[in-house]
């Protein structure tokens, strides 16, 4: 069980492969995608009742891995063994039926339906000869199970209405309700606070406690070293090296997932504040269905700083960046630009304001996936001159200012006519920032500008934000990553409930103070520190 | 679900190719169509077959009637010529991801403005040049407005332009009918006339004949094609087709990039409007002299057809609006020769645009190999459409 | 410790509600302020059976069109006070749709009042809004099935279109007139047509994944095609054009019901078996498990794909099950309705079936309930013209009451529903993962 070319392999384990505890083991795993080798002759093996985190950054392969073993790929090369029998799994019910359980990363639920009816779904509780639905009794199981396993779920209620820590909850019940005794946690914890993480790893280890193996995907070495019984860790889809939590360090582990040295903190100076640029005052906006999303806010931003914003998500985040940038009506207060209200002016007249917007929905709002990458770089400034004179496009100037940017930006592309949707995430996010950063803009307006993306893309769109704080742009960095917040930001401030519940100065901050108020809105015993 | 590339992605394989096989790679937007045409025509021969005539003797009669002549030949453009302008209406909403099914009622409303401006006094006064001119635009003021109905009530109460556009087609023929029946109160009727229908224009507002065949070929032919070349340039080279296009591909990022996407939804929906009020007024004035109730039958469901067909693209149209008016124009002669009815014509007209959409079928009968873009291709369907009926 | 959602606090507004209630405020001035002044007064009477010796109920226009007015105006002060009191709201709302169901009954009085006639028979009228809607509701149940599944479904028409002409065909080519068992072989044959049919289009968007849209076009094309040349080539030559159609059942008991009952409930067989398609449908759909797997796959096809259910083969089959409900609806045309087969004899009604399927929101009774608002329409339509509705000197000729169920569809779909909220998933081609 030694990986092909494993550089550090602190402990590898000594039992021979078909040990009777091994629930899972796969030798060999291969799969491709165009253009892509996702998994490269991948060895893995869990034990009964232990936690098996898989690590590696974003395009690792965990995730291909995973979905191998969970029946929704087939993988090109290799073999997967289950209970120590060879397997073939032509779908996910296969997978089902040998007790393999899956959380997505992307929840897998039908959000107009009750928890009961997604717990059940594919393994209906049935009455009357098998052809009617039993809900009650489809009731009274979930109930139960609920219980056993302390998660404190209503199975009749919406999963719409449900908070995001309640739905992956009511995914963990559906593979409860299956039996299954393999559980794949495909990062648990990207959507949770850090109080509801420590919530979630108690779970995990009363999951353990009763028998049940666990295989953990995260790409955060902080958890892995928390949770883990065993260690494998992926980059660019083959096994680098297996490590055992008691030896190894966050910075071992890291550079086994990344393949070199990476520097977890970037090279920032202090911050030298100027005027207020950007000042939100009593801001009231709603959502969709017309409930008040944000209210009461009010923060400022000053030139030559980075304003991070921190909170779990739904908090109002999405929002308030849309009410900034005028894609959102607002129904009272002021988005004041060096005094200038903004409030209910349209995009248009916010960009030219001088207003940055790098959206938080990149595919959605940032990119135009089926055009070139020249006219992705043109999206807000396609009607100004040069590129556009008597109202015909001037293709020449478009081309000469793309040919610019994307060397300037370091964007990995064979020419500048190629549709955007071809990139990476990290280079469609480097056309993005470049298009919003080249215009000089007065305030930048990032909204989890490295979600999904390789640590080298992470460290150049920090580096470039950085650079424009130097340049005297006000920055307002709204992210669900603490470590960003804390990387980036020379002040913080926390949104709970659509309002900011507390504001630090970046050497005032602690994980836990913050952590906690993103959780509760509230930072109880450390009050005195919040002011 | 697929890892990150950060290298530049591979180039596609076909650039490794030999360069005559990549030129055959190249020829796929042409191919895939002509194959498509070939495979309807052969399941349309099956059902010739059936009905127990030979499908040589059709076919030869059908492409007789189409280009047999040049008589024949100019027979088949006339007939194509509204079918132009109302599938560039639909291709030009398409690639605003709007699916305007309503080019029929705005055809009808504009052509009926037409009709009516036509007959006025004044028109009879005029010089020609601006007769016809006069005329075409009523036409296009009537299409621009019927078109401009769906486009309001869309952007102002979510109403789908589907569902909306539908019904004003049936809404446009019932009062177009009354408009042209009625006797009391007379309206638009000629009363002299044995069969409802209006008064003739005057000669001055006709538009000139190319050449004198049945159904004639007129200058609309010829102002057809050059609003195909309009449509391109707008879409292709002004900031207004790049905001159209925008909204088409992905609206969300249009609103973001600051383009107003519900100015352009109305706008849309009334130039796509106008260009099918050109096309009505253009019959008027080129084809008949006067409208009766129940002309444009069909003519906004095979411009769909054809604008399908071309994929949207403006200049594809025109070999696509060709392919249909002659199969229309040729139909009668097969019909006449072999007893075989003019429907096969409809049946093999409905599998062109399947197999063309369906482009898998054609692929695996003519075992033409996908090609992996690696140049740039915009999307020509919005996906978008589905999504809110 | 979990992050609780935003509190739903409503902002006072003037919104929908409010606009809603000043029209029927507006409406309900122009009632009383101006129509009943100008309206003769003349007894009329809403007959209940038919002749020749009718129960019926007589009544002045002017007095229950000023009832109906006044009720809107209080529907506009209930909605204008709802937007500033929220206790108020549940009788603004109930009050709109009162209103809204008010309207029917307002314009048969109004023309009745308007007309020559002295009375009308009204419950012909609703059972022949039963019998319109019929197909309607068909179509309905197709396209419910279709989108609940994750598939738009526009080629209902021509999935109605199909099986009324192959059915029709079929009776044609194998009917006899003494042996009512042809017909029913040929109703059976039309409904499998609609399967068919659907059965490509399910091929052609689920399997191949083109655009749900553009496959409903060529369908339509196809069965406007095919059907055309069914007519001309088989049904024509054999000089069957009219007089085969099923005969009607007098259902037992029912029938029996004093007044109402034989008018209701002696009717043709296809108008009984739609209101147990919609029941059956509804019932599938929310009381089985394959009915709950059909949701799922319309709402979140890779939730239902990660559970171990086959999306595509789900699919097809709701699209199938569908494309039998439109062939029966298609039936309902040549072998019920008219005993012949006509070019393009459903004319529209697919897409008002899709209406209705908006109207209802994609619930089976909601959507039986719009179709029976269209069939209404269309019936109305059919009276006004024999009333001869004249105002002033204007008699309002037939091209406008035939107009009136697509002016009210438009109403519909701009207006009263606003923004009715489709699948998740509806219109989106499934991939499976591999």
């Amino acid at each position: 069980m030694t990986p092909p070319d494993a550089t550090a392999t602190d402990a590898t384990p000594t039992e021979a492969p078909a040990t009777p505890d091994v629930v899972l083991e796969a030798r060999g795993i291969t799969k491709h995608f165009p253009g892509v080798l996702a998994n490269d002759r991948v060895d893995f093996d869990l034990r009964r009742g232990e936690v098996h985190c898989i690590l590696g950054e974003n395009g690792a392969g965990k995730t291909t891995l995973v979905n191998v073993f969970f029946g929704l790929y087939q993988p090109d090369a290799g073999e997967l063994l289950v209970g120590g029998e060879p397997v073939a799994f032509n779908g996910s019910g296969d997978a089902i039926a040998r007790n393999i359980g899956m959380v997505h990363q992307h929840f897998q639920l039908v959000q107009v339906f009750t928890v009961a009816e997604n717990v059940m779904l594919g393994e209906e509780v049935r009455r009357g000869r098998g052809l009617l639905l039993d809900i009650d009794e489809a009731r009274r199981r979930i109930t139960e199970l609920s219980e056993r396993y302390g998660l404190h779920v209503d199975p009749d209620a919406k999963i719409e209405d449900l908070s995001v820590g309640q739905q992956q909850r009511v995914e963990l019940l559906k593979a409860l309700f299956r039996d299954a005794d393999i559980l794949i946690l495909d990062e648990p914890t990207a959507v949770l606070t850090p109080g509801e993480v420590d919530e979630f790893f108690d779970v995990v280890r009363s999951l353990t406690g009763q028998g049940k193996s666990i295989i953990f995907i995260t790409h955060k070495l902080r958890e892995v070293l928390a949770v883990a019984d065993r260690i494998t860790v992926l980059r660019d889809g083959r096994v680098v090296g297996t490590a055992d939590p008691d030896e190894a360090t966050q910075a071992s582990l890291a550079t086994l997932m990344v393949g070199r040295e990476i520097i977890l903190s970037i090279d920032k100076g202090p911050a030298t504040p100027g005027d207020v640029r950007l000042r939100v005052r009593d801001l009231e906006v709603t959502d969709e269905r017309g409930v008040r999303a944000v209210s009461g806010l009010g923060f400022e931003v000053r030139e030559g700083e980075i304003y991070g914003l921190a909170g779990v998500e739904g908090n109002g985040q999405r929002e308030l960046v849309e009410a900034i940038a005028g894609m959102r009506p607002v129904s009272g207060g002021a988005i004041e630009l060096d005094g200038v209200d903004l409030a209910g002016a349209s995009p248009r007249k916010v960009h030219e304001m001088g207003v940055g917007h790098v959206p938080e929905d990149r595919n959605k709002h940032g990119i135009v996936g089926s055009f070139t990458i020249a006219d992705n770089l043109v999206l807000n400034t396609y009607h100004r001159r040069p590129f556009v004179r008597r109202r015909i496009r001037q293709l020449k100037d478009i081309d000469d200012q793309a040919r610019e940017l994307v060397k300037r930006y370091d964007v990995r592309t064979p020419g500048i006519d190629v549709p955007v949707q071809n990139l990476s995430g990290g280079n469609q996010q480097k056309v993005i920032i470049a298009r919003e950063l080249s215009g000089d803009p007065r305030v930048l307006m990032v909204a989890q500008p490295t979600r999904g993306l390789d640590v080298g893309s992470i460290e150049f769109i920090h580096r470039r934000i950085v650079e424009m704080r130097d340049a005297g742009a006000a920055v307002l960095l709204v992210s669900a990553e603490l470590d960003e917040i804390f990387t980036l930001a020379d002040r913080i401030g926390v949104l709970f409930r659509g309002g900011i519940v507390g504001e630090f100065d970046r050497a005032d901050a602690t994980r836990s103070t913050v952590g906690l108020l993103m959780a509760s809105g509230r930072a109880e015993a450390d009050e005195a520190v919040a002011s | 679900m697929t890892a990150t590339v950060e290298t530049p992605p591979e180039r596609p394989p076909e650039s490794r190719l030999p360069a005559a096989v990549q030129r055959y790679f190249d020829l796929q937007p042409v191919l895939v169509p002509v194959c498509a045409i070939l495979l309807a025509f052969a399941v349309g021969s099956v059902i010739i077959l059936l009905v127990g005539e030979n499908p040589l003797t059709a076919y030869s009669a059908l492409l007789r009637g189409m280009a047999g002549s040049w008589d024949r030949v100019a027979a088949s453009l006339g007939r194509s010529t509204p079918f132009i302008g109302a599938a560039l209406a639909v291709a030009f909403a398409f690639r605003a991801g709007l699916f305007n099914i309503g080019v029929e009622g705005q055809l009808l409303v504009g052509a009926t403005v037409a009709a009516w401006v036509g007959t006025w006094d004044v028109i009879a006064d005029l010089p020609g040049f601006l007769a016809v001119v006069t005329v075409l635009l009523a036409g296009v003021i009537g299409g621009a407005f019927y078109g401009f109905i769906p486009g309001f009530l869309k952007v102002r109460t979510g109403a789908h332009e589907v569902i909306v556009t539908i019904m004003l087609n049936s809404i446009a023929v019932f009062f177009v009918r009354w408009m042209v029946n009625s006797q009391d109160p007379l309206i638009l009727r000629d009363t002299t006339a044995s069969v409802p229908r209006t008064a003739a224009l005057p000669r001055d507002a006709r538009l000139p004949e190319l050449v004198d065949s049945e159904p004639r070929l007129h200058l609309g032919f010829l102002v057809m094609v050059a609003l195909c070349w309009f449509v391109w340039f707008v879409l292709q080279r002004t900031a207004r087709g790049f905001e159209i296009r925008m909204v088409g591909a992905n609206s969300h990022a249009a609103r973001y990039a600051g383009v107003g996407v519900n100015v352009v939804i109305v706008l849309v929906m009334t130039m796509s409007g106008a260009f099918a009020g050109l096309a009505g007024g253009g019959e008027i004035s080129g084809t008949s002299g006067f409208l009766s109730p129940g002309v444009f039958v069909a003519v906004g469901f095979d411009s769909i057809a054809i604008a399908l067909l071309a994929r949207a693209n403006p200049f594809a149209i025109i070999p696509a609006a060709i392919l249909w008016g002659s199969m229309l124009a040729g139909a009668p002669l097969m019909q006449q020769e072999t007893g075989l009815s003019i429907d096969i014509v409809r049946i093999v007209q409905a599998l062109v645009l399947l197999f063309v959409a369906a482009d898998v079928i054609v692929r695996t009968v003519f075992r033409i190999r996908k090609r992996v873009v690696g140049g740039f291709e915009e999307p020509t369907f919005g996906t978008e459409w589905g999504s809110t009926l | 410790m979990t992050v609780a959602t935003v509190p739903e606090r409503r902002t006072r507004q003037f919104g929908h509600l409010q606009t809603m209630g000043i029209l029927f405020g507006l409406l309900g001035v122009v009632l009383v302020g101006f129509l009943v002044p100008n309206l003769d007064a003349a007894d009329k009477a809403f007959t209940l059976e038919t002749p020749p010796d009718p129960a019926s109920l007589s009544f002045d226009p002017r007095t229950l069109v000023t009832a109906i007015g006044v009720f809107f105006l209080l529907t506009a002060v209930a909605s204008i006070i709802a937007g500033w009191e929220e206790r108020a709201e549940p009788y603004a709302r109930g009050g709109l749709l009162v209103s809204a169901l008010l309207l029917a009954p307002l314009v048969v009085v109004l023309s009745l009042a308007w007309s020559e006639a002295k009375d009308t028979n009204i419950i012909q009228l609703l059972v022949e809004s039963l019998r319109l809607g019929t197909p309607i509701a068909l179509g309905a149940m197709a396209g419910l099935w279709c989108e609940r599944s994750g598939v738009v479904n526009i080629g209902i028409e021509g999935m109605m279109l199909s099986a009324a002409g192959i059915g029709f065909t079929a009776y044609a080519v194998l009917g006899d007139a003494q042996d009512s068992t042809w017909m029913w072989v040929s109703i059976g044959l039309a409904v499998l047509a609609g399967g068919l049919i659907a059965a490509l289009h399910a091929l052609v968007s689920v399997s191949f994944r083109v655009d749900q849209i553009i496959s409903g076009v060529v369908i339509n094309l196809l069965a406007l095609g095919m059907t055309s040349f069914l007519r001309s080539q088989v049904i024509v030559p054999r000089g069957i054009s009219t007089g085969a159609s099923t005969t009607a059942i007098a259902l037992p008991l029912l029938s029996d019901i004093p007044v109402i009952g034989d008018q209701l409930f002696t009717a043709k067989p296809i108008f009984f078996m739609m209101f147990l398609a919609v029941a059956l449908s509804w019932f599938v759909l929310f009381k089985t498990p394959w009915g709950l797997r059909v949701r799922s796959c319309g709402e979140n096809p890779h939730a239902a794909e990660t559970l171990g259910i086959d999306v595509i083969r789900i699919r097809y089959q709701a699209v199938i099950l569908g494309g039998l409900m439109a062939g029966l609806g298609g039936a309902w045309f040549s072998m019920e309705s008219q005993g012949g087969f006509q070019d393009n004899m459903t004319n529209g009604t697919g897409f008002i079936a899709l209406a209705a399927l908006i109207f209802g929101r994609w619930r089976p009774w909601s959507a039986f309930a719009g179709a029976m608002l269209f069939g209404f329409t269309r019936a109305l339509g059919t009276r006004l013209q024999i009333l001869d509705v004249t105002i002033g000197d204007f008699s309002i000729p037939s091209e406008f009451w035939q107009s009136l169920p697509y002016v009210v569809t438009i109403i519909v779909v701009a207006g009263a529903v606003g923004r009715a909220v489709p699948p998740a998933a509806d219109g989106q081609p499934y991939e499976r993962p591999r």
